[in-house]
This record gives structure tokens, sequence and C-alpha cells, in this order.
């Protein structure tokens, strides 16, 4: 493990030392790990991402993890309603939010308790003293005060009355004592850009517009800020100044982006593509509800955002409005998919375009709402009565949002399907820098094109076939001579009249399996990073993407030979995947789920997986996966990776 | 060849009912009242001055949701109670069409009461066909939502044990717009109420007798039998006093907010309640509801409610109309250049 090099503050208390008047040494880091952590009001989601906006545009890699609790106000200043985001900015390439942050900020003994095994050694601590008062220890839990009781021994603590300075810098606005003690997460963050040098300007301009008509509070917020900063310049209370240059990315336009909002804009870009208007039904659900909330403010480019009385609505709305010449799209996540289930059968049935996206969370049931899980991979492959294969993505990072809404929209139309997107909590709330893609990189896409010239009366058939997708005509109400009938009983091949035909049931079941697996022919071949062969393959899919990298990057650093590659269609898998597992004598599969990819790998190609899971409502760290590496390779050729 | 779009001009002359029909065999039970419902729509739709590629009928699951199969319009039938919500997407993705609902007790009250009362509330521009015959008849005979306390049926031998759903009130206490009810046997009557329902611009709720002659026939014969009907019926009329009976010398008064029965000689007391439909309060409408299963009382038929106001696709279309409109209708360059954006070179 790293250590946070050289991080030390000059003084043990907060005292401003007038004749210290040396300039702070400053230090170049190549990547560091912050996480903030307070109580669920004390705005930490806020605080992270101020900072991470302001990081972005200094130029950094970067990958963010928030997390929080399930209820909005937990007891205040206990374990359970702690909130916290953590973020791993670096001059090179970043795969992961980090295992293990180098600084701590900790706004209560709660948010202190539940964070500080993670600390790294001779990490840098900073708490608000003022919140150490001995009813906010007995909430916390600590039977005598940590910052004296040498429970925070081995940590470079930076003790400071957050809640005191606020309120002295926010005085002159007059605001009362909790809107006052309301902006020292504002404080902490001045002192955080003042510590990494970042650029105070982006969190001023949001405060400017995000409280335009409640000009006290942007003032206030305003004067913490600037007040965080002036105590750091002030007091010298650091030795040292962090430095973290620009990573070397590729030339173009970069934005930050959560997996919600690249969603969101990915489904804008594919309706734009596809010339359909975007129609997105859904109902309220953690964590799927950003993409909603961002979806429903780009009513500028025509999307219509249809809050549902429930779960089946949404994506019956969304069934309606695709059957009308729409993209009808839903999202949810486990609970909610689980009730979509008929629905989206009637989709598979009468084959119309649907999208629908599942950010995954624990379960079952309720579960844990506000953290994330690989459970649902089963339910969306085969969680439907009978035969009803969907095709299924997913998404690997929350960039990858974008590019996955595209490829559900194409093949949802081209081949008149619905299609499941898998994303998850960790990847809807996290975020990453993006290259903002050109116009040009978008071409346009359409269903199959049909010869509707028919012989005589002959009515119109809309379950006739096109030979190469074997999708059938999107004729929509409005369309004058194509009246048709459509409905979830079982139709009969090409006039999609009623039939209980045995014979054309059969059929009628294959062609839809069949339809599914020639969307192969879209998706391109798995590549895999590493040699092509030998002894080890680790495969992942979705959100673990980042941990995987990470691991196989310091175990080949390590002179280890570790190959890797990852799935993004879920369902028809790629066509090469067969051989790639082949080439391995070991395919090691992390997922966070009871291990669902490796139960589908071992059944459709009749080999062997080495399977590693974890339910913990976590993603995976780097060294989890580094762990699984070394213990199959130890085991399998007695290597040792350990120096 | 592409797909015709909605501009492609027409040259049918004017529609008849025969434009309306599919070649489908119709398998309802025979004497089933869905047929005489069938034969009033597909009368009423070519007189509506509507294109017929402009129709759209979404139904559920039961006898009624068939429907579709036998209307040569643009169709889906879905799934159980749903329909509601699915014609919701239809009608916002595309205000232009003429989007009808047809249902039945089961599947409106029962499995889809949730999507019901949300379209209403939200007034959504469709038309909901309730037919209504008390039973569930596709599964063959068991209570519905509708089924009378102490009916016996095959999921009740000993009697049902569930008050049963006022259908007009749940759509009243919905705030639908339009609200009325029609008898499967009273073919004039039906053909009006449906005419009005189509006038109508907002969420309409018809609910329609219907005689299931299998698993609970003559249901509502006590009401509609040709020798007591008179006696039995009144139908509400806007603007109009409130009489019925053979000799027309019957009404209903409120005394306080109490309906009560009056007989009268050769003019109708000037006390009478005169029907009105437009009022946005729904007490009046309301108390009408309730006399459904009150002997004492004629069963009240004809248009309920009738309100215009805004619907839930103006007021959707309008926002996104303006916001389009502000932002100079956007393309994909303004979309990719949205956010907070940085450039490395």
């Amino acid at each position: 493990m790293r250590p946070f090099l050289g991080l030390c503050y000059r003084f043990p208390m907060t005292e401003i030392h007038s004749d210290s008047s040396t300039e702070p040494v400053r230090t170049k880091l190549e990547s560091v790990v912050v996480r903030f952590a307070g109580d669920s009001g004390d705005g930490m989601q806020l605080t992270g991402t101020q900072f991470t906006v302001s990081t972005a545009l200094a130029g950094n890699d970067l990958a963010t993890l928030p997390d929080f609790p399930a209820e909005i106000r937990a007891p205040a200043g206990t374990p359970a309603g702690v909130s916290g985001y953590q973020i791993h900015f670096a001059s090179s390439d970043v795969h992961t939010p980090g295992d293990r942050p180098d600084v701590l900020v900790a706004m209560n003994p709660a948010a202190l308790k539940s964070n500080l095994e993670d600390l790294k050694s001779a990490g840098l601590l900073i708490v608000n003293t003022n919140a150490f008062k001995k009813k906010d220890l007995d909430k916390a839990g600590y039977g005598s005060d940590p910052l004296t009781d040498g429970s925070v021994d081995g940590y470079q603590i930076l003790p400071v009355e957050l809640t005191r300075l606020t309120r002295a810098a926010v005085e002159s606005v007059g605001l009362d004592t909790r809107s006052a003690d309301r902006c020292k997460n504002f404080f902490a963050l001045g002192m955080m850009y003042w510590l990494f040098d970042r650029s105070m300007e982006p969190t001023q301009e949001w405060l400017t517009q995000k409280f335009a008509k409640k000009p006290q509070l942007e003032e206030a917020n305003q004067l913490a800020l600037k007040a965080g900063w002036a105590y750091c310049e002030a007091t010298e209370v650091f030795y040292e100044r962090y430095r973290v240059d620009p990573a070397p990315l590729k030339k173009g336009t970069y934005r930050n982006i959560s997996g919600a909002s690249a969603c969101a804009l990915g489904l804008v870009a594919a309706s734009k593509r596809a010339d359909r208007a975007l129609y997105y039904g859904s109902y309220p659900i953690t964590p799927a509800s950003e993409v909603l909330h961002e979806l429903a403010r780009f009513k500028a480019h025509g999307v219509i955002t249809f809050q549902a009385e429930d779960e089946i609505a949404a994506i019956g709305a969304a069934i309606g409005a695709s059957y009308a010449g729409s993209l009808g799209v839903t999202c949810t996540s486990g609970p909610g998919l689980a009730l979509k289930i008929e629905a989206l059968s009637l989709a598979i049935m009468v084959e119309l375009p649907l999208i629908v996206i599942d950010v995954q969370r624990g379960g079952p049931s309720t579960g844990l709402p506000t953290k994330t899980e690989q459970g649902d991979l089963a339910l969306a492959l085969f969680g439907r009565p009978s035969e009803a294969p969907v095709p299924v993505l997913a998404a690997s990072t929350p960039a990858d949002c974008f590019w996955i809404a595209n490829e559900a929209a194409e093949i949802a139309i081209r081949y008149m399907t619905p299609v499941i997107v898998l994303s998850d909590g960790y990847i809807a709330n996290g975020s990453e820098p993006w290259q903002v893609p050109e116009a040009s990189d978008l071409p346009k896409f359409a269903p199959a094109t049909f010869d509707l010239t028919s012989e005589g009366d002959k009515p119109f058939e809309p379950y006739r076939r096109d030979e190469s997708t074997l999708s059938r005509p999107w004729a929509t109400p409005g369309m004058p001579g194509l009246e048709h009938r459509i409905g979830g009983l079982e139709k009969e091949y090409g006039t999609g009249n009623v039939s209980y035909d045995p014979i054309n049931h059969e059929r009628m079941v294959r062609l839809r399996a069949e339809k599914v697996e020639r969307i192969q022919e879209m998706i391109p071949d798995l590549e895999v990073d590493g040699d092509p062969s030998g002894e080890l393959l680790v495969l992942g899919w979705g959100s673990t993407q980042g941990a995987i990298a990470a691991a196989v990057e310091s175990a080949r650093a390590d002179g280890l030979n570790v190959s890797k590659t990852h799935i993004r269609h879920m369902n028809p898998l790629p066509a090469n995947l067969g051989r790639i597992l082949e080439s391995f004598e070991h395919v090691l599969v992390p997922e966070l789920n009871g291990g669902q990819l490796a139960y589908v790998l071992q059944g459709t190609y009749l080999r062997k997986i080495e399977s590693s899971t974890k339910l913990q409502g976590k993603p995976f760290t780097e060294t989890e996966v580094r762990e699984e590496i070394d213990r199959l390779l130890q085991t399998t050729s007695g290597k040792t990776t350990q120096p | 060849m592409s797909l015709p779009t909605a501009e492609t001009p027409r040259t049918d002359p004017a529609l008849t009912k025969k434009d309306f029909t599919t070649d489908q065999e119709v398998r309802w039970c025979p004497g089933c009242g869905d047929y005489a419902i069938l034969n009033a729509v597909q009368n009423v739709f070519p007189t509506l001055g509507i294109p017929r590629e402009k129709f759209v009928i979404v139904s559920g699951i039961g006898c009624a949701s068939r429907f579709p199969y036998y209307m040569n319009v643009y169709g889906f039938h879905t799934i159980h109670g749903r329909a509601p919500a699915i014609a919701t997407g239809v009608h916002m993705a595309n205000p232009e069409l003429s989007v009808w609902v047809v249902s039945g007790d089961g599947d409106a009250l029962s499995i889809g009461g949730n999507h019901l009362i949300h379209a209403m509330r939200r007034n959504v521009d469709i038309k909901v066909l309730m037919f209504n015959n008390r039973i569930y008849g596709l599964t063959k005979g068991q209570a519905s939502p509708t089924s009378e306390l102490d009916k016996r049926t095959k999921s009740t031998p000993f009697g049902s044990t569930d008050q049963p759903l006022n259908p007009l009130s749940l759509a009243l206490g919905a705030n639908a717009s339009f609200v009325a009810r029609s008898i499967d046997v009273f073919a004039p009557h039906l053909k009006s109420v449906l005419q009005a329902a189509a006038a109508h611009r907002g969420s309409a709720f018809i609910e329609i007798y219907q005689n299931c002659n299998i698993f609970n026939d003559k249901a509502f014969h006590s009401r509609t039998e040709r020798s007591v009907r008179e006696d039995q019926i009144v139908q509400l009329e806007h603007g109009q006093p409130v009489v019925f009976g053979s000799e027309r010398n019957r009404g209903i008064r409120l005394n306080g907010l109490e309906p009560e029965v009056v007989e009268f000689g050769e003019t109708p007391p000037e006390d009478l309640l005169v029907w009105k439909t437009d009022s946005l309060k729904t007490t009046l409408p309301f108390l009408m509801a309730q006399l459904d299963h009150d002997p004492a009382f004629p069963l009240p038929i004809g248009v309920f409610r009738n309100v215009e106001g805004p619907t839930y696709e103006d007021r959707v279309h309008s926002q996104v109309d303006k916001e389009v409109q502000r932002a100079g209708s956007p393309g994909m360059k303004e979309l990719l250049d949205s956010g907070q954006t940085w450039e490395v070179s």
C-alpha cells in the first residue's frame, strides 16, 4: 500500500502562528483518493460532486463512489446516517474510485467511526472538532473521545473547528445558527481546494446559479468556501500543497458524467439518430430515479417523460408510445423490473421496440436500495414465463451508459424487440471524465424497410419478416391502409391473426428466439487484453470493469501473465466468446452476485469457471480482485506473488 | 416502397359500418351482450368524421377485451388491467389519434383499478368503454368487483362477502371529465352516449351494462326487461327535468342532499331536479350515481358528467413545445455540447 507521501500539517492545534511565513512546499502526486464523510444532512454528496467538477475541469482522470444511506435523514449523528463520497483522481488512467482513501474528511464522530478503518495508514484525517462533544460521541457509540484515546494514532490528524470557524465566516450575513452551520461543508471544500490547488471558480459559479433566488444563502456559502481556503493559506497548517497534473487524455472535448446522466444523454441522442420522439415512462425508484430527473429536463429536445402511477403503468405507457411510433423507454431497479415482467412479455409477443433499463441494487425485495449489486442478471436473461428471449446489454462504466443506451435503441428498432439494459447503483451514481463524441460519430439508424405492395384486397400483414433481421414492420396508428390488430395471444406467421395452431406456435417461438440470436451479427467480437491464450483470463461484465482493470494492471506490474476481457453484450453473447474461453487454462469471473454469469458460461460453453463473488452492496476493490488472481495462479502453478 | 405516412392522402368515400368490420370470426357466446355493443360502435365510428386509420382500440383481458379483433382499425389487445396505461402512452405519443379503451368490470376495476383512476384524474383524452356484466366470464364464472353481496358464483358458493364497487362513483371520485352509463340492449341510447363521448375532449368513462347469458344471465333484468323498463330506468338529459315512468308522471327532486321520487299529475312540480352535466363539482352526478342499487329509485342512465378542460396531452405537449421553441429546436450538436466541458489539446 502506497502511503500518502509526505502529507502532513504543521501544527497540532489550529491557532494561527503569525510568525511563520514560509510558503508551503508544492509536491506533485500522481494519484489521490479523498473521501468526504458526514451526516446525511451535512451535504457530503454535494461537496463531493463540486470537488469532482473542479477536478474534472483541472483535467485529471477520475472515478467517484457516492455511498449514502437509504433513509433521507437517519437519526442525526448516528453511524446509520453517515453519507460518504469518494473520489480518486490522477495524472494517469483511473480505473476505480480507489480502495482506500488517502484523505478522510470526517464531519462528526459517526462519520469517523464508520470510515476510519478504510483510511490508509499515515493518511490525512480532517475532523470537525466542534462535533466531538460528549453527546456526539454517545450517538456514534464512542465510549471515549477517539481524538485523544489513541484511536487515531498512526494517522495524520488535522483537527479543525469547522462549526465555529464557519459561523464566524458567515456572521455578516445574519443567518440563523442552523442555516449558518449548514455552510460548513463549503468551508471543508474550500480547504480541499486549497490543499489540492483546485480552482474554486466552478463552485462559485454554481452557487450563484443555485441560489439565484436566495442571495443570503449564496453569500453565506461563498463566504464559507473562501474562508476554508483562506484558513489554509493564513494558518499554514499544511507544510505542503499538492498538485495532481492533468492526465494524458486523448485530444478532444470532455465533460464529467455520471452513469445516470450518460444514460439520459444516450437515450436522447439515440432518439435523434432514429428520428423518433423519446418517450420515457418511469416510476420513482432508487437508484433509477436520477435518469428520470435528467430526462425531465430535456424537454427542449422533444423528450416526453411520464411519471406513471406504478412500475407496470410506466412500462405499459412506454409500450403504447412505441406502438404509436415513439422510442419507448422505461427504467427501474430490481423490484420494479419484477413488476414489469408481464408487460415486457407482451412487448416480446407484439415485437415492438422498447428499452427497459435496470439500475441494479442490493436485493432481494427492498434489500439495500442505495447500494450496488449485479444480482439481476439471471432475472434479465431468464426471468419470464415461457420462452421469451430478449437481448440484454450491460454498461461497464458511467460513460459507457451513453453508448449502451445508443446500442440498445439501435437493436430495439432494427430488430423490433424489447431490450434490457443493465446498469447498477455504482455506475449510475459514479462519474468519470467522458470524451464527448462528435455528431458525426452518431449516424442515423432505422427499422428494416418493407415492400408493402399487396396483391388485390389482401390485407396488410403485420407479422411478415425482414429476411436479414427477422423483424416485422413497424406500422403505426395513423398510417392509412395498414390498420391491423396485435396482442398477447399467439400470432399466425405473416398475417398476425390470432392462432392456436400447434405447429404455428412452435414456429413462432423459434422465430422469436432466432431473431434475438441474429443480433449477434451486430455485436463486435470480444477483444482480449493481454495474451490471447494462457493460464488465466479474468472475465468481467458490468461495473466490475474498473476493479478488474486495476487488479490486472497491478498483477502485470508484478510480472504475472494475466489476460482480461469484458462482456457488454449478455444476450446474445459475442460470437467469439467460446473460442476465447477455450484458450485459457483458467477463467476467473468476479461478479457482485452469487455467480450468475459463471453459471451461464458453464452451462453455455461446458467449461469450468472460477467464480469470485461479493455480496456486500459495495463494488470490488482492486485488492480483492488481485487476491483472487494471486490465489488462482498460486494454486495452479505454485508461483508466489508476494515480494 | 416504404411505409405510408399519416400525410398520405386518403381517397376513400364516406365510411360505412362495413369499413369497420374485420374478416375475423366473432367468438363471443351466442346471445352475449357484447354483440350489441360491437354493433353500436361499428355504427357510430363511421359517423364521427375521423379517418379510419386514426382510430385505435386498446383492450385488456377478458371477454370484452377481444373487441379489437373485430374492428377494422388499429387495435391492441394488451394484458390484464393495463389498457388505460398503454392507451395513455399511445395518445401521449400521438395526440392526433382517437383512442378507445375496451374493458370489463374485472379488468378495469379489479386488476386495473389503479390505471383507470390515474388515467381519469390526469384527464387523458381516451374513451373507456367498461362492459359491466358483474361476473368474470372468460375465466368461467367467478365473482367480480361489481357482483352483488351474497351473490353465489363458482368462487362464492355461499354467497359473495365482498361489497361491490360503484363504477360511476369511482370515475367521478377520480374526477373523470366525462362519465356516462348505457345498456347493451338500448341501441339508440348507447349510440347517442358513444357519440357524446367521442365529441368530448378528455377522459371519458362509459359504463355499459352488458348481459352475460352464460354465467350471469339477466343480471339487469329487473331494470331492463321490456315491461318494467319505463318505470325502472330514468334517462338523464342535460337541461331537462329528471322525469320517468310509463306515464311520465314521476320525477326526482332533492330534499337537501337526499334525492326523492315524486309523483305528479299533468305538470311537473317546479322543484323537480333539472339535470346538469357541466358543473365542475361532482356532487350532483355523485348523488345520482348512488341510486343504482336502490330499488326505491329508477336506475339512472345517460351522461352524468361532461366538463371541458385542458387534457393531459395538452399540458404535456404545451410544455414540450414551449421548451423546444425557447431553445430553438436544438439538434445533436447542441445536445452533446450541453453541460460543463473542457478541452484537451
